[in-house]
């Protein structure tokens, strides 16, 4: 649930007069990140070996959006001072002056309370504490807690964001299993490498509103190792997540190419230094960056294939 | 009796009234749906036939 990204914030239409319209409130449950989190779930919930009854999975799917959607309009009511300041986030609807601190509040919080307990009641208990907790984590741990105070705050960011997968596993089957954790691993070893892929290349921002970037209290060659390590963990995790019960022949085929597309890139980002960089205009970060985004997305979309072909008698290895 | 003329407030908040009432309808949609879903499984039936025996 990071909330980095390179495209510029939704323009939300401004209605006449100076009263926010129903597009600024849905601009605060940050749409964009919520398509990760509907994608994310959406494969727990159909990878989980308990076959669903499509409208509780709809329901599912949709109640862990909007509290993932509750936790971006928490976010944005706690962070309004500092998205002032950033380019990027200087037209969010708090910042822009359309919503007020105390509305996103009051928002981010009914859609929290509201899609905890109707997540509960359409699937299980297990699945709305995961919510809660993730919701909890993003705003409290996150958001308030350690983002302004520690250099590690994409990894910790990246732990709120891993959970959706997790949830819908556990809205089919009521537990956590090996492969609910290992989908969970998958994001939150992801995270770090994509967004310090992205600083890399995006200077500026983050230092002007305080927030301490691993760029710029470690150092860029510090960042350039700690991308190259977790890129290590994260393909030794995500090839060895083939001979689980999410992975098969399909997995391991796309893991192999994309571990290997991934981790090309992270040497030659920890090969490089900032002359290097400069001279192509960091080509290669931004080749990462925008590799760690297929890359994501193929790993689950193999999952999701998996689980599909499962349903004939042909997923996984059996 | 008289129209009265709609308050000016009611035009300008319009668009956020009627995106508000279609997400609560279909909130309504979706519980009612899932109401049915879950009289209608299988552990919901189990229940009635055990009381029904008994």
């Amino acid at each position: 649930m990071s909330d980095a990204s390179l495209q510029p914030e939704p323009t939300a239409a401004v209605p006449s007069g100076d009263d926010a319209g129903f597009r600024d409130f849905f601009a605060l449950l940050k749409p964009r990140v919520m398509t990760l989190v509907v994608f994310t779930a959406f494969v727990g919930l159909l990878a989980a070996p308990v076959a669903v009854h499509p409208v509780v999975g709809l329901a599912a799917i949709l109640f862990i959006a909007v509290g993932g959607g509750a936790a971006g309009a928490l976010n944005m009511w706690w962070e309004s001072d500092i998205d002032a300041l950033m380019k990027r986030t200087s037209k969010r609807p708090i910042p822009a002056g359309r919503v007020t601190r105390d509305e996103a509040f009051a928002f981010g919080m009914a859609l929290a309370g509201m899609s905890v307990i109707m997540l509960w009641l359409a699937t299980n208990a297990l699945a709305a504490a995961i919510l809660a907790f993730t919701i909890f984590f993003y705003v409290v741990i996150y958001t308030i807690g350690l983002k302004r105070w520690t250099p590690q705050n994409i990894v910790i960011g990246g732990a709120a964001g891993a959970f959706p997968p997790m949830i819908g596993w556990a809205a089919a089957t009521g537990s956590i299993s090996l492969e609910s954790v290992l989908m969970f691993g998958l994001i939150f070893l992801w995270t770090p490498p994509h967004f310090w892929a992205l600083a890399l290349f995006m200077r500026g921002d983050y230092d002007g509103a305080g927030v301490p970037m691993l760029t710029v209290t470690h150092g860029r060659p510090a960042t350039r190792r700690h991308i190259l390590v977790y890129t290590l963990v994260l393909a030794a995790m995500a090839v060895g997540a083939a001979f689980t019960g999410i992975g098969g022949p399909v997995y391991l085929v796309v893991a192999v190419v994309f571990n290997a597309l991934f981790l090309r890139d992270a040497v030659a980002i920890w090969r490089r230094d900032e002359v290097m960089a400069e001279a192509d205009n960091y080509k290669v970060e931004k080749h990462a960056f925008k590799l760690s985004l297929w890359y994501l997305f193929a790993h689950f979309s193999a999952i999701l294939t998996e689980a599909t072909l499962g349903r004939f008698g042909l997923g996984g290895w059996a | 009796m008289s129209f009265r003329v709609t308050h000016e407030l009611h035009k300008r908040r319009f668009g956020r009234n009627l995106g508000l009432g279609i997400v609560l309808a279909g909130l309504v949609a979706l519980v009612f749906g899932l109401t049915v879903v879950k009289v209608t499984t299988d552990d919901f039936r189990m229940l009635v036939d055990e009381e029904e025996a008994q």
